[in-house]
């Protein structure tokens, strides 16, 4: 082999490796992230049932049932729109009614959504920022007081 | 003494101007007054940054509220550990702390690149000069830490209670120190373009510091996840968050660099490519720090977010990645290339490794990135979890692992697969017989976790293989081969170390992931619950007061398979009226390197608790195993022959013929 078939053949392997690992990531771009929700967009989602999602919005006010063992139930609304969601396990500190929340999971047949992580942010004033946006969007986000700088 | 802290930060900004133009000057023209005056003024750009931070410090610990970011960020009733650490608890401390560390890493070059090629050295002062005046007019226009407020208040408003912990003193100033070191391999870099060419000097020097940076990012890191893990009461050692990934990718492609800097050192050979990645892995630490402090992705730490001061940073992410890139992009094709060499080879081996982890840096960065874009382009948000990362991530670093120990057997310039291999034979064995044992004892069908373990056996025994034959294990009778391995140098210790403890790493998370268990109850005192190994009996509940806080706490005993108590285990909640927080404070147990960790939930109405706990065996692997990397990389750093001016080793010539050839 000559030496600049050589430099070919090294090269060749390292783009077919690159080629590879491009593949990969984008197959798992289009299969493994999951789309973010407001209550209100969801019927125009056409979800696959079993499809991971994430569901965002405030905590709806009196909803919160606790109910037998580690299981709990509430309502994400977006003052519109609300879904019952059921999650069994800690709930995060900061988790309260009228509290903006970001739940991952998935529908159930029930038309329930089972929700297998809840996101609640460490800080008093802070709402998750799609929530924040969707909110802003549908007109009836209320900055009582500005999102403070807090680590 | 707090307008001192703010004059001196002034007056750093404009010595840091000096220091940007005067050396460079004296670099192109040939002046070496002004070429000189560049070591002093760094010493005193950091001396009075240096000043500056003690004088935020200072207000903290005096708990002086009339400073806005004392007032935010403190209170009289925390405990004096946290006064300190509350300095760089916020965003200004903590990028006033980042200035220091740069300004700190600036003012070391200074000092000791005494042998330095002149306009080498000149230059590179210059070029930390600018990232200096970058981040330093940063911070005295978007995020002064030493604003008055008039009237004062008499209470601050307290620390967020998930940063009044240990962590905060250790985490933050190492993880910059690992990433503001990274700096320092970019000011090489820019500068060697600059004066067009790169010369032996240049590579010795960016050696070690890539070591230095590299070993403290890995102990950053390793200190986070840790943090993370006791304090989130998640259980979870790594999420794949933005805020993780963003000194994460820093990690891979420093990683890629340590060892492309390696041949160069060696073999003067991937000059271009070891220029460039250093240049790209501090634009991957500029680019964390404007995903940490813009916000611009959710995140599941809680960080400040500020349009204004994300435009900034972008502002100068764009100035310093597009300048360095543009700047190589013009003057590196008139760089002399290095040697070619063999694809089998030591020299080849490491642009594997390169291949393997520029891409993994790369799928890391897409799939961190890619909601921000898809945003942008149709309006859908998205989020991009641990799937992603697992299908791209971890099939990329697999192959790379089981690569590893072959490495440092093949001999520089033209290698000997066959007899790389042969010698790997014990590893190999080792690791067949780990796995074995996993599916025979443990279970059938745990596949993915014999195929793990015997991964992880591979990569260690495979890194004392390595030693053995570089010892003469075999071939010399065993008192040679004792004052050979002592005679080894320390880079190769630190190779081998280093290896190792990333072997310790994979167990501890194939372990975890593997054999973990977990149960959730709802529990009233006297009730059991159990566990592998253990179970554990909820004794009571009891209120408890703290200095700023009051704590539910929920005391476990930890029972024997014979129902015997033999420890405890408390589990607390805090909350934190000031901040109208709360905080969960899990309870952990150690036996041996697997823990018992259990966190607590709220109370229900008929007076029990939510109690989640998990079994992690082999868990405390995964941090220690980041310890010992970390400790590699030092071992590797005090090697006598890469110490820049040492003196020559007194034996040298009784040493020469104990090493063995490279």
């Amino acid at each position: 082999m000559t030496r600049k078939q050589k430099r070919l053949m090294v090269i060749g392997g390292g783009l077919a490796f690159l080629g590879a690992a491009a593949a990969l990531t984008l197959v798992a771009l289009g299969q493994r992230a999951s789309y973010f929700y407001m209550p209100g967009d969801l019927e125009a989602a056409h979800l696959a049932p079993g499809q991971r999602i994430r569901l965002g919005g405030l905590v709806e006010d009196g909803t919160i049932v606790r109910g037998q063992g580690a299981t709990v139930t509430f309502g994400v609304t977006d003052t519109t729109n609300a879904v019952k969601v059921t999650y069994t396990g800690i709930l995060p500190d900061l988790f309260r009614e009228g509290q903006g929340v970001i739940t991952e999971g998935s529908f159930g047949a029930d038309g329930v959504f089972a929700a297998d992580s809840v996101l609640a942010k460490h800080d008093e004033n802070y709402m998750p920022k799609e929530v924040a946006d969707s909110l802003k969007e549908k007109g009836v986000w209320q900055p009582d007081e500005p999102a403070k700088a807090t680590q | 003494m707090v307008e001192i802290g703010h004059f001196a930060l002034v007056l750093a900004f404009a010595l840091s101007l000096v220091q940007s133009s005067v050396p460079l000057i004296g670099a192109r023209r040939g002046d070496s007054a002004f070429m000189n005056a560049g070591s002093p003024v760094a010493v005193a750009g950091f001396a009075l940054v240096a000043l500056s931070f003690a004088a935020l410090v200072a207000a903290h610990v005096r708990s002086d509220f009339s400073v806005a970011n004392v007032w935010e960020n403190s209170h009289s009733l925390k405990p004096m550990l946290y006064k300190y650490t509350a300095a760089w608890g916020s965003h200004e401390g903590s990028m006033l702390l980042w200035v220091l560390i740069l300004t700190f890493f600036g003012a070391l070059v200074a000092l000791f690149g005494r042998n330095l090629p002149a306009t080498l050295k000149a230059t590179v002062i210059a070029v930390q000069g600018w990232i200096g005046a970058a981040f330093l007019l940063f911070v005295l226009l978007t995020s002064n830490p030493f604003t008055r407020i008039s009237p004062p208040p008499f209470e601050g408003r307290d620390l967020n209670p998930i940063l009044q912990d240990i962590g905060l003193a250790v985490h933050p100033p190492l993880l910059y120190l690992g990433y503001v070191g990274f700096s320092i391999c970019f000011s090489f870099s820019v500068a060697a373009l600059i004066d067009g060419r790169i010369d032996a000097a240049w590579a010795r020097w960016v050696r070690p510091w890539t070591l230095a940076a590299w070993a403290f990012l890995t102990g950053g890191i390793a200190m986070g996840s840790y943090w993370a893990y006791y304090e989130l009461g998640w259980g979870g050692f790594w999420f794949w968050d933005p805020v993780e990934n963003a000194s994460f990718m820093p990690w891979l492609s420093g990683t890629a660099l340590l060892h492309s800097a390696v041949v160069m050192e060696k073999r003067s050979a991937l000059k271009i490519w070891t220029l460039l990645l250093s240049i790209l892995t501090f634009s991957l630490s500029l680019l964390g720090t404007f995903m940490v402090r813009s916000g611009v992705l959710t995140s599941v730490h809680a960080f400040a977010t500020d349009p204004s001061r994300g435009v900034f940073i972008l502002c100068i992410l764009i100035l310093f990645i597009g300048g360095s890139l543009a700047l190589f992009a013009w003057r590196a094709p008139g760089l002399t290339a290095g040697g070619l060499f063999h694809p089998i080879s030591r020299e080849g081996a490491l642009v594997v490794n390169n291949l393997f982890l520029t891409t993994a840096t790369a799928s890391v960065l897409i799939g961190t990135l890619y909601p921000l874009v898809v945003e942008a382009t149709t309006g859908d948000k998205i989020s991009v979890g641990a799937p992603f990362f697992n299908a791209t991530f971890v099939p990329l670093m697999l192959p790379l692992l089981a690569l590893v120990p072959f490495g440092p057997l093949l001999a520089w310039k033209r290698g000997d697969i066959a007899g790389a291999a042969q010698r790997l034979m014990f590893a190999f064995g080792a690791a067949l017989l780990a796995a074995a044992a996993i599916l025979i004892f443990v279970d059938v069908r745990a596949v993915f976790a014999a195929l793990g373990v015997g991964l992880a056996v591979w990569l260690v025994c495979g890194a004392l293989t390595d030693l053995a034959v570089k010892s003469g294990l075999g071939s010399q009778p065993p008192k040679v081969m004792l004052r050979r391995l002592i005679g080894l140098p320390g880079s190769m210790f630190g190779t081998a170390i280093a290896h190792a403890g990333l072997g310790l790493t994979v167990l501890g998370m194939v372990g975890t992931l593997s054999f973990g268990a977990e149960t959730l109850a709802t529990m009233k005192p006297g009730d059991v619950m159990s566990m592998p190994n253990h179970s554990l009996r909820l004794e009571g509940i009891r209120p408890v007061g703290g200095p700023n806080y009051t704590e539910q706490q929920a005391i476990f005993s930890v029972l024997n398979d014979a129902g015997e108590a033999y420890g405890q285990i408390i589990s607390g909640k805090r909350f934190y009226p000031v901040r109208q927080m709360s905080t969960t404070e899990a309870g952990i147990r150690t036996f041996w390197f697997s823990q018992l960790y259990v966190s607590i939930g709220d109370e229900t109405a008929d007076g029990g608790v939510v109690v989640h706990a998990w079994w992690k065996p082999m868990v405390t692997l995964i941090w220690l195993g980041g310890l010992v990397m970390m400790i590699g990389g030092a071992v590797s750093l005090f090697d006598r022959r890469l110490r820049v001016g040492a003196p020559k080793a007194a034996k040298r010539r009784n040493r020469e013929t104990l090493e063995p050839a490279e």
